[in-house]
Order: structure tokens, then sequence, then C-alpha cells
């Protein structure tokens, strides 16, 4: 019993940081239908900031108490800085070709983690997180870390965020009519393009802080961690059903359990390809995903 | 990359001057003449090669690039032929390379069996998952294909049953090959293998687009709902040209085993098909030479990149300059984007944008 609970926290946790990853990607997707290849650089950025200012190159931040609050916030700033600045100088002047714009984020894709690994070396940095994080709590006879439950926090506090963003506000009035039928929108006198930077803005500000708690979770930053992450993050996408944020968030809990199960079950390594295996059978039966929406 | 496709660069206008442009039109003759007798040549290429043409360093350095030539001249059938953006392509690159490498070790068949087996494999693969992913469109099925290669590059470095040789990869047996192809004497041979490689690549491609299903398939890049309309079933026509490029692919994997002498890992992950993407866009999308070109350069500048990364003059740097120059992928990474912005339609499209540029300013 003990070990269902402390897996499915795990994979809850795991599933949590998926959807960080992935409601930004789906959201962009929706609206722009650019997959942005650079999102796990994003999420590198937002880990590699957080892990540089915990380690006591910011002052005020520190690896505990409100000194790694102040890390995570610089961390999440520095990735939607760096998502505003990918979506003006990257992708916005290739407005008119979507698969022009994919190639470029490609392209970013490959060269921040490169850039990454060129400043703090390829090898993997250990993350300081507070002691208060790094507990564990008794949970039906478990001892479940705690920072799962920070990472689950988290997601459910994005995805809220998100609901009542797109659904509330006049921005997510005309982010979740971009993601229906851009045409219109922009027939109708509104320019999608700020809503673009602001999708960027929010993706990136997701991804980011997906970054800061992956090193939590993981325990370390590494330049590759963003592109791994961002290939589980397509799977989400897609199974999620492309565009939906509510879809991502149910994929991203479904997957993360599978993958932790699969893996503790039966030998490692073979839960990522359970994904995989899982990913093929419901195209066979649902091409358009959980959802049911397509691009 | 829906835009009409204007004439290849070498396709030869019957405006005046025609003797000359006659002539013109044999200059793939000549290139290859050349490129096969470049094994005997002395010449050194001070700057563009270490050693002479003729020495193995530099044979096996361009037998590299033709291959990757060849590899992104392949990929082209998908993205610039047919409009399909596929991320999986390097799995069906590994699966030729590790089968054939495991129909020698473990079924201990003969070369020429282990190798049509291999090719083979590849191109059930390619079958297999073609067949599922193509059920997506778009870029749903980009992420399919990356999801796919994902799990076999998972699957090779994680290593069930001992057959891949994990993170280590797996050398081929010296023994079991034939003895020409073995050794640095023997640099040469596997030169002109890469060649035929490349050369059967090109007819291949040239072929098959411009065959009937090569027109469907240029319909499908255009506009797919169209094709549906004429009464074709798309979904057929994309999985020929998968499956077409898979074999191809495997084929070059086939090579790449030869030419390198083992199965590694690095050709299995998704920074291998990202970068066949690379060569591709960076030569020219759809086009007959680009995507040769584009593989040329690209597996060049790569090699010289990684040399100059450690070389004293970037060493002597500041940091700022320093830490960029040594990555490779960084600079390719920039390079490309530059390419995506400045330079539609890739280097094959260069010299009509000049002419045009020329024309308009006069």
């Amino acid at each position: 019993m003990s070990t269902i609970v402390l897996l499915t926290m795990t994979g809850l946790g795991l599933g949590a940081l998926y959807f960080l990853v992935a409601s930004g990607l789906s959201l962009i997707f929706g609206l722009m239908d650019v997959l942005n290849f650079a999102h796990g650089a994003l999420l590198s950025i937002g880990a590699y900031g957080t892990w540089w200012a915990a380690s006591g190159r910011l002052p005020g931040a520190g690896p505990g108490g409100w000194g790694f609050a102040l890390a995570v916030l610089f961390g999440t700033a520095v990735g939607t800085l760096a998502a505003v600045v990918l979506e003006l100088a990257v992708v916005r002047p290739l407005y008119t070709r979507p698969r022009e714009q994919v190639l470029a984020t490609v392209g970013v894709g490959l060269a921040v983690p490169a850039l990454l690994s060129g400043i703090w070396g390829p090898d993997a940095r250990t993350f300081p997180g507070p002691e208060a994080l790094s507990g564990t709590f008794a949970l039906l006879g478990a001892d479940v870390p705690v920072d799962r439950l920070v990472l689950v926090a988290a997601a459910v506090a994005v995805l809220v965020a998100l609901r009542l963003f797109l659904g509330r506000t006049r921005h997510g009035l005309v982010v979740r009519a971009g993601v229906e039928d851009r045409a219109m929108v922009t027939a109708l006198g509104i320019d999608v393009r700020k809503a673009f930077t602001l999708v960027f803005a929010i993706g990136g500000c997701a991804a980011a802080l997906g970054g800061a708690l992956g090193g939590l979770y993981f325990g370390s930053v590494d330049p590759h961690q963003g592109t791994s992450l961002l290939i589980f993050a397509f799977v989400v996408v897609v199974t999620g059903g492309m565009g939906s944020v509510t879809g991502a968030a149910v994929a991203a809990v479904v997957i993360g359990l599978v993958q932790q199960f699969a893996n503790y079950y039966t030998a490692a390594g073979l839960g990522d390809l359970a994904v995989v295996v899982l990913l093929a059978a419901l195209l066979l039966v649902r091409p358009r995903g959980l959802t049911g929406r397509l691009a | 990359m829906s835009t009409a496709t204007t004439p290849a660069p070498t396709s030869v206008s019957t405006a005046p001057g025609g003797d000359r442009n006659r002539l013109l039109r044999w200059w793939p003759a000549a290139v290859l003449v050349l490129l096969i007798v470049a094994p005997w040549s002395a010449l050194p290429l001070p700057g563009l090669l270490d050693g002479p043409v003729g020495s193995p360093g530099s044979l096996q350095l361009l037998a590299t690039c033709l291959l990757f030539g060849a590899l992104a001249t392949g990929y082209d059938l998908l993205l610039g032929r047919t409009g399909l953006l596929s991320f999986g392509h390097a799995l069906y690159f590994a699966a030729g390379s590790y089968a054939t490498n495991m129909f020698l070790l473990e079924a201990g068949l003969p070369f020429a069996a282990a190798a049509v087996l291999g090719v083979c494999s590849g191109a059930a693969l390619a079958l297999v998952l073609g067949s599922v992913s193509l059920r997506v469109t778009g870029i749903g099925f980009s992420m399919v294909t990356l999801a796919f290669a994902q799990a076999g590059s998972i699957l090779v470095s994680r290593d069930p049953g001992g057959f891949t040789g994990g993170e280590e990869g797996r050398a081929a047996p010296a023994e079991l090959l034939p003895s020409w192809l073995v050794g640095i004497d023997h640099t040469a041979n596997l030169y002109w293998i890469a060649l035929a490689y490349l050369v059967l690549t090109l007819a291949v491609v040239h072929r098959a687009v411009r065959s009937p299903t090569g027109r469907v398939w240029e319909g499908i890049k255009e506009n797919e709902r169209r094709v549906e309309v004429l009464g074709l079933k798309p979904y057929g026509f994309k999985l020929t040209a998968f499956v077409l490029a898979g074999a191809l692919a495997a084929a070059g994997g086939l090579v790449h085993l030869l030419l390198t002498g083992g199965s590694t890992p690095r050709t299995t992950t998704s920074d291998f098909t990202l970068s066949l993407l690379v060569m591709v866009v960076l030569g020219g999308t759809g086009t007959r030479w680009g995507p040769m070109v584009g593989g040329i350069l690209y597996t060049w500048a790569d090699h010289r990149l990684g040399d100059l990364a450690g070389s004293g003059a970037v060493a002597g740097l500041p940091a700022v300059l320093r830490v960029p120059l040594s990555q490779p992928l960084f600079l390719l990474g920039v390079l490309f984007v530059a390419v995506v912005h400045l330079l539609p339609g890739g280097l094959a499209r260069l010299p009509s944008r000049l002419r045009r540029t020329r024309e308009e300013n006069r």
C-alpha cells in the first residue's frame, strides 16, 4: 500500500512537471500553430536561473526559506523574459510562416543548451533547496517527499490561474478566440500579435517555474534536462488534444502515473516506452487525442 | 514553405548562350568524376582539410560529408517533397546500423545478408511506425515521430537483452566484415561506398519525385485537402514516402556502421534528427542539390568548428567570446536561426535571389 501511495505521489509530481511545460506549449500551439521547440530551453533557463540565484549569487536569495522563494521568483522571471525575447526576436519576424517559426525555435532549442553547457559545464549541478522541502511527510503509511507536494500545488495553482485568466479576463477571451479561429479574431480588428507575446510570456513563465521546481524534484540541473522533459511534454500535448489546457492537465496526470508505475513494476526505462506505446494506442483509437481536438 | 517552387537554380534555361549552358549542364558528371578520382589525389587543401585529399583522415571526413549529404537528401523526400516534418528520422538511420550489426554479431550471418536484412529491418520499422504516426497530420505527426524516436533512443541506451551495448554503443566485428572494408588502408573503399550511396540516393529521390507518385507528393505538400478532393487517399502516398525515406536512411546507417566501425547511441538522439533538419533547411528544402550541399557543408562545419573550439586561438579569447565559440552546437543553432530568417529557401535559392536583386538594382 505504501509503495502504491509513494508511486502515485511521485507520478503526480512528474505529471505536474509535465503539465507546467505542456500547458504553455499547448496554448502557443493552439494559438499560433507553432510547436515551440525552444520551450525546453526556457525550462532550462528557469532552472539555471533559480540554481544560480539559490547558490547565493543573488543578494537576498539563498537555498533556504524566503531566500529560496526569491530564487524561484528570479528564475521564473528570467525564463519569462527569455520567452518574450524569443517571441519578439525570433518568432514574430516569421509571422506569416508557421513552418519556419517552428524551424527557428529548433535552432534556439539547439543553441541554448549548448550555451548553458558552455557556461556552466555539461555535467549536472547539485540543486540547492530548502531543508523544509527536502524532508518527507507521512501519508497513508508512506513517507512521501515534500517536493512532490510542492510540484502538485504549483501545477494546480497554474491550472487554476490559467483557467481564470482564459475564462474571466478580456485578454483571456482574445487568446481563447484566437485558439479557435485566428483569422476571425484578426478580422474583428484585434491585434493577435499582442496575444502571441502574452501567450509566450505565460508559457515561458510556467515552463521556467517547472524548471525551478524540477531542479528540486531531480535534485540537480543539467543543460539537457529541458530537452528530455520537452519530448514528454509533446506526448502530453498530443494525448490531451492540441490547444486544450484542461486536456493537457488530464494527459499529464495519466502519463506521469503510467510512467512511474511501469518503471517500478517492470524494468526501469520501460515506463518511458510505455508512455509512447500508450500514445500510439490512443492515436489508433482516437487520432484527435483525449479531448478530441485537432490542429 | 507552401509557396510555389521556383525552378532549381541548376536548371538550364534556353536563353541565349545555349552552347555554354549545354556544357554547364554536365557539371554534375564532372563533379562526380572529380569525386571518384579524389582518393588518388595528393592535393593539399589548407584550411578545408587537415591533410592532402587522398590521406585517410581527409577521406574519412569527405566520406562522412558525402554520407550526410545523402542522408539529408533522403530526409528531404519527407520535408521538402511531401511536406512531412518528421522528427524521428534518426530512428531509421540507427535501425539500419544497429540491425546490421546485430545480424552480424548475434546471428553470425555473412556481411551481405546482414546488410540486406539490416536495411529491410529499417524499412519495416518505418512501415509500422509510419502507419501509426501518419494517422495524425501536421505538427501532431512531428510530435508522434519524435516520441517514437525517443522510445527508440531510450531502448538503445537502456539496452535490454544486451544487444545494443547501451551508452557505449557496439563495435562492428572486424573479423566478420570483408577485409577490403576494414582498416585505415582501405579508407578509400569506404569513401567510394559513401559516394555510391550518395549517387544512389540522389538517383532514387530524383526518379521518385518525377514519378506519378512524386506528383501526388507535391500535391500533398501544397494542399492535402485538394488531393483528397481529386479522389486520392493521401495516407498511402505519405506512407510510401515515409517508408522510402526510412529505407534510404537505413542504408545510410549501414554506410555509417562501416565508416565508423560501429553503432553509436548518438545516432538515435533527437539532436541527430534536428541536425538533419538543419542540413536540409540550410541547403534548401525541395531542391535537387540543396539538401546534399547543406548536409556536406553542415558536416564539414561541425567538424571544423569542433577543431576550432579546441584550438589555441579560441582558448586565448575573453570568456564572452570563448564560451559560445567553444560550442559547435551553439554556433550551428544560431546559424540555423539566421538562415531561416535571412535566407528563405536556403543556399540553393541564393543564386536566383542574388540574380533577382541585381536585376532590380539595374
